[in-house]
């Protein structure tokens, strides 16, 4: 959906994203990264069960929304990306205990 | 010539139309009037219980008027369901009432005690559980929980939903209503009620006066009292969780919608609806002790209500002697006694009188005895 | 300048770093007032002049001039004596200037005797059939990607809507090496003739060359449709193709992996209305704007308002307001006399007025169709609690109710965007229902937090004997 332009920075940050492995940019947004690395779909809704990716890309539409470290409904275009860091997808509502 | 309509009810919330609805099925022609958008509302800020447990400490009649309309709920639900096509969520799996401390939970069993022994108290059940029992039922509860009080009677709603589906009903029963229609003044003509705001005038056989905290100005103009006053509690809800509650608690409950309900407060605070933070934090604070896990929830709104209290707490019904065909509703548990006021209060108002076993809801026992 | 420690008291709170964030921050410091900068974002710049510090964009044409102005204020900025805190944001304010703020993983209160709300803007909703489909967007998160992660749409990438950001977006794309498998204009035809009054004082802002340099640039690359009266987004689980309809009529289908959606920017005055500042409707710019003095002082004492929150009029008019709510609040604070504090506005107050030259051309030019505000049948209006136009335009029909009591029935402004992306919708469709003014419908009421806490976080907070009695009664 996204592609990094060709003299973009060099991808220094290795985090995981449901397991697998992603390259990342040192200070982008958790969302770009998963973006440029072909997720389109971030989580789907408590609600009806519907696919949502990203929409605003500034803190405002709240679908951008996965669980980082283990702490669910992050505002995956406001957390930037660190090393280790562990991304996974929000399937309906958000788990207890998370 | 014959007035508009058979009843106006002044108020639009759960007691208004509740009432409007089992009026408009009992075939008379209702006219609800109600505020504008911004309005006080106690029924979009309430808590959402269907809850009989420990009501009725000093008035046994109101433990067995809740009770009715508790058993009755089930009822009203399935009606909803087919009148107005709106699900309203009514589940009754029992509710608890929980105890951070030994203190707290002997509190809790002598009131209960205390209820249960008044003369004439509705015979119902329930349980005090120690923390072995309670961590069967409940096994997410917090280290200090020590305990709780069970009834198998209490229970819970989309009250938000209770609220279009009784607009949406009554609607369907041919009744009418009109928002932003403030009641002035309500005249008394030819054995008809005249209700005047700003600009318009309806003309009604019956009044009901159902406007929570307004009923306080509106009574008098009918030779009725109703002396309420507004006691705030504030609410906070959560973001939708996986289900881990299908009981309600009083002071916690898991909605149909997967969020979680955190009360609740009683403050003092005259209109004021604006959210306190401290008391907020006290209820985030009181509820993570009851259950650890909320702790990482993220809370997407917070609320204050304003409930419509008595002095004692119990329901004004009335029927005024000098305005006959005047009637006044007020209760602060507007959710739980939805039933009863749609299934059994209308058709006595629709008939035209309150049956003699409501004499003891009128608001003469607030006023002073004299000696004969 | 930046440090992780905050006090617990300000003179000045500044929420916000966007042009007018930074401006006014630096003019306070500058003055000597002790003010604190809370940002949401890991760096300044707004949205506006996103990443301008650090943008991974090598080439400097692509963002083009406008951007690069920034450069000068974000210097300035770092060198102020402000107290910058990024990553805070601030979920509660009120009108004694206690602040509840987010950062480092938990919460914490703080004191301004006076604050300054820059939250700026954020895009009219766009509420279209498939518009919450994975692969629709934002123009503007396209740009913050393009900004501040160098990435660009892969694939055919249609754009959609009207507006002078559009041309910008699409000018900046394309220099960076995107294309556009379709650029579909929504801009009505009859708007041309409505914006003609105001057309000498286009013609004699900068905004003119502008302009026109841009939309001929993109003209000459794109393959542009206008006048597009319909439009829809298709697909199961994501986006997969784009259906658009002119005024000529044939329905097309083109197919698509992105959609990008724009028709303006609003104002973000979530924070503004939690805190009772009162605001009006624009009939103009079709929006709520808050009710402002000269210097920005709101119906709120200690509240001013800046930047696009206080009314879309740009990066330029962002800066100069900045500067000039600094200086209101600053002679309110009594680091200035009137006398000073007028002495030094005057130039700030022609800057303004030079910036808002030309724009009320705009705002007509580029008035959002009716069509694409108020939305028809399975569309949804609240994208949090999914309800459907259908479902606003039914309860609307059975009663004359207000936002409020829409949002009890059916849920919508309750999910965590809190009417950010549906009151607009909302109001208008009220509006439209009951045959009466948007500022006769009023707005959903708001109330903190205006950005989510955890449980945890709110239990943590101060509580006195009195709260805690409130609640644990029994």
């Amino acid at each position: 959906m996204f592609r990094r332009l060709p003299d973009a920075p060099v991808l220094t940050v290795s985090i995981a994203v449901d397991g697998l492995e992603v390259s990342a940019r040192a200070g982008e947004t958790v969302a770009a990264a998963l973006l440029a690395a072909g997720f389109g779909a971030f989580r789907t809704t408590g609600v009806s069960g519907a696919s949502r990716g990203p929409y605003c890309m500034m803190g405002v539409c709240f679908d951008c929304l996965v669980a980082i470290d283990g702490v669910g409904s992050r505002q995956a275009c406001l957390v930037q990306v660190r090393e280790g860091m562990r991304v996974e997808t929000q399937r309906g509502r958000r788990p207890v205990g998370s | 010539m014959t007035a508009e309509f058979d009843v106006a009810v002044v108020g639009g919330g759960l007691v208004g139309a509740a009432l409007a609805w089992g009026i408009a099925r009992a075939h008379q022609r209702v006219v609800v009037l109600d505020e504008g958008d911004i309005a006080h509302r106690a029924s979009r800020a309430n808590f959402a219980l269907v809850w009989v447990q420990s009501k009725g400490l000093g008035m046994p009649d109101y433990a067995a008027w809740t009770k009715r309309s508790s058993d009755a709920w089930e009822d009203l639900a399935q009606q909803l369901k087919q009148n107005a096509g709106i699900d309203v969520a009514f589940s009754r799996p029992g509710g608890f009432t929980l105890a951070l401390s030994e203190a707290e939970l002997e509190a809790r069993a002598h009131l209960l005690q205390r209820l249960h022994n008044q003369p004439n108290m509705v015979r119902y059940p329930y349980e005090m559980l120690d923390r072995a029992a309670l961590l069967q039922r409940l096994p997410r509860i917090g280290p200090e929980v020590v305990g709780a009080s069970y009834c198998p009677l209490d229970g819970q709603c989309n009250s938000l939903r209770l609220l279009y589906a009784l607009h949406t009903g009554m609607r369907q029963l041919g009744a009418e209503y009109r928002a932003k229609h403030v009641v002035h003044a309500i005249d008394y003509q030819n054995g008809e009620f005249i209700l005047r705001n700003t600009s318009a005038a309806v003309r009604a056989e019956k009044v009901v006066l159902a406007a929570g905290i307004g009923n306080a100005r509106l009574a008098p103009m009918v030779g009725l009292r109703a002396p309420v006053r507004p006691q705030r509690g504030q609410i906070v809800v959560t973001e939708r969780v996986e289900r881990f509650l299908e009981h309600p608690l009083v002071t916690i409950r898991q909605t149909d919608e997967g969020t979680v309900m955190l009360g609740d407060s009683q403050e003092e605070a005259g209109l004021d609806e604006s959210v306190g933070l401290g008391v907020t934090a006290a209820i985030a604070s009181r509820a993570m002790r009851m259950f650890p896990l909320l702790g990482s929830l993220n809370i997407v709104r917070t609320w204050a209500g304003l409930r419509v209290m008595t002095q004692d707490g119990f329901p004004i019904y009335d029927e005024s002697s000098s305005r006959p065909g005047a009637f006044l509703a007020t209760c602060h548990s507007g959710v739980t006694l939805a039933a009863a006021h749609a299934l059994v209060l209308a058709p006595m108002i629709a008939a035209g009188s309150l049956s003699a076993d409501l004499d003891v809801f009128s608001a003469r026992r607030f006023d002073v005895q004299t000696a004969a | 300048m930046s440090g992780p420690l905050i006090k617990d008291r300000y003179e000045l709170a500044v929420i916000g770093a966007g042009p007018a964030g930074m401006a006014a921050a630096i003019t306070a410091a500058e003055i000597g007032v002790d003010t604190i900068v809370l940002d949401e974002q890991a760096t300044p710049g707004g949205q506006i002049y996103r990443a301008i510090g650090e943008t991974p964009l090598r080439d400097p044409a692509i963002l083009g001039e406008a951007y690069w102005k920034g450069t000068t204020l974000l210097e300035a900025f770092h060198a102020s004596a402000a107290q910058y805190v990024p990553q805070a944001t601030v979920w509660t304010a009120s009108a004694d200037g206690e602040i509840g703020v987010s950062v480092g993983g938990s919460v914490r209160m703080l004191k301004a005797k006076r604050m300054i709300l820059a939250t700026g803007a954020l895009e009219r909703p766009f509420p279209i059939q498939g518009w919450t489909l994975p692969g629709v967007m934002t123009a503007g998160a396209a740009q913050i990607l393009l900004k501040s992660a160098a990435m660009v749409g892969n694939g055919r990438v249609v754009l959609a809507g009207t507006g002078p950001l559009l041309w910008l977006i699409a000018a900046q794309y394309l220099r960076a090496g995107g294309t556009f498998a379709a650029i579909l204009e929504t801009t009505l035809r009859g708007n041309i003739a409505r914006s003609l009054p105001f057309l000498p004082a286009f013609l004699r802002s900068s905004y003119l060359r502008e302009g026109f340099e841009l939309v001929s640039e993109v003209r000459r690359s794109a393959n542009l449709v206008r006048s597009v009266i319909a439009l829809r987004a298709g697909g199961g689980d994501r986006l997969t193709d784009v259906t658009y309809r002119t005024g000529g009529g044939l329905e097309v289908t083109v197919r698509a992996d992105m959609l990008l959606l724009h028709q303006g920017v609003v104002p973000n005055v979530n924070l503004a209305l939690a805190l009772g500042c009162q605001h009006t409707w624009n009939e103009t710019q079709l929006c709520f704007t808050p009710a402002l003095d000269a210097w920005g002082q709101s119906s709120v004492a200690t509240v001013a308002i800046a930047g696009d929150g206080a009314g879309i009029a740009g990066a330029v008019a962002a800066e100069e307001r900045g500067r000039l709510a600094a200086l209101g609040a600053a002679f309110q604070l009594g680091h200035l006399d009137k006398v000073t504090r007028d002495r030094m506005a005057a130039p700030h107050q022609g800057a303004l007025r030079q910036a808002q030259r030309g724009l009320r051309f705009l705002d007509r030019l580029f008035r959002p169709a009716k069509r694409f505000r108020l939305p028809r049948g399975q569309t949804l209006v609240c994208r949090c609690e999914e309800v459907t136009a259908r479902q606003v335009r039914d309860a609307a029909a059975m009663e004359r109710i207000g936002p409020n009591q829409l949002k009890a029935y059916l849920r919508c402004g309750m999910g965590p965007c809190q009417g950010r992306l549906c009151g607009l919708t909302v109001t208008e469709l009220l509006a439209d229902a009951h045959g009466v003014s948007p500022d006769e419908i009023g707005y959903y009421r708001l109330r903190p937090p205006v950005k989510p806490i955890t449980v945890g976080d709110l239990a943590s907070l101060p509580k006195t004997a009195a709260d805690i009695a409130a609640v644990e009664r029994s």
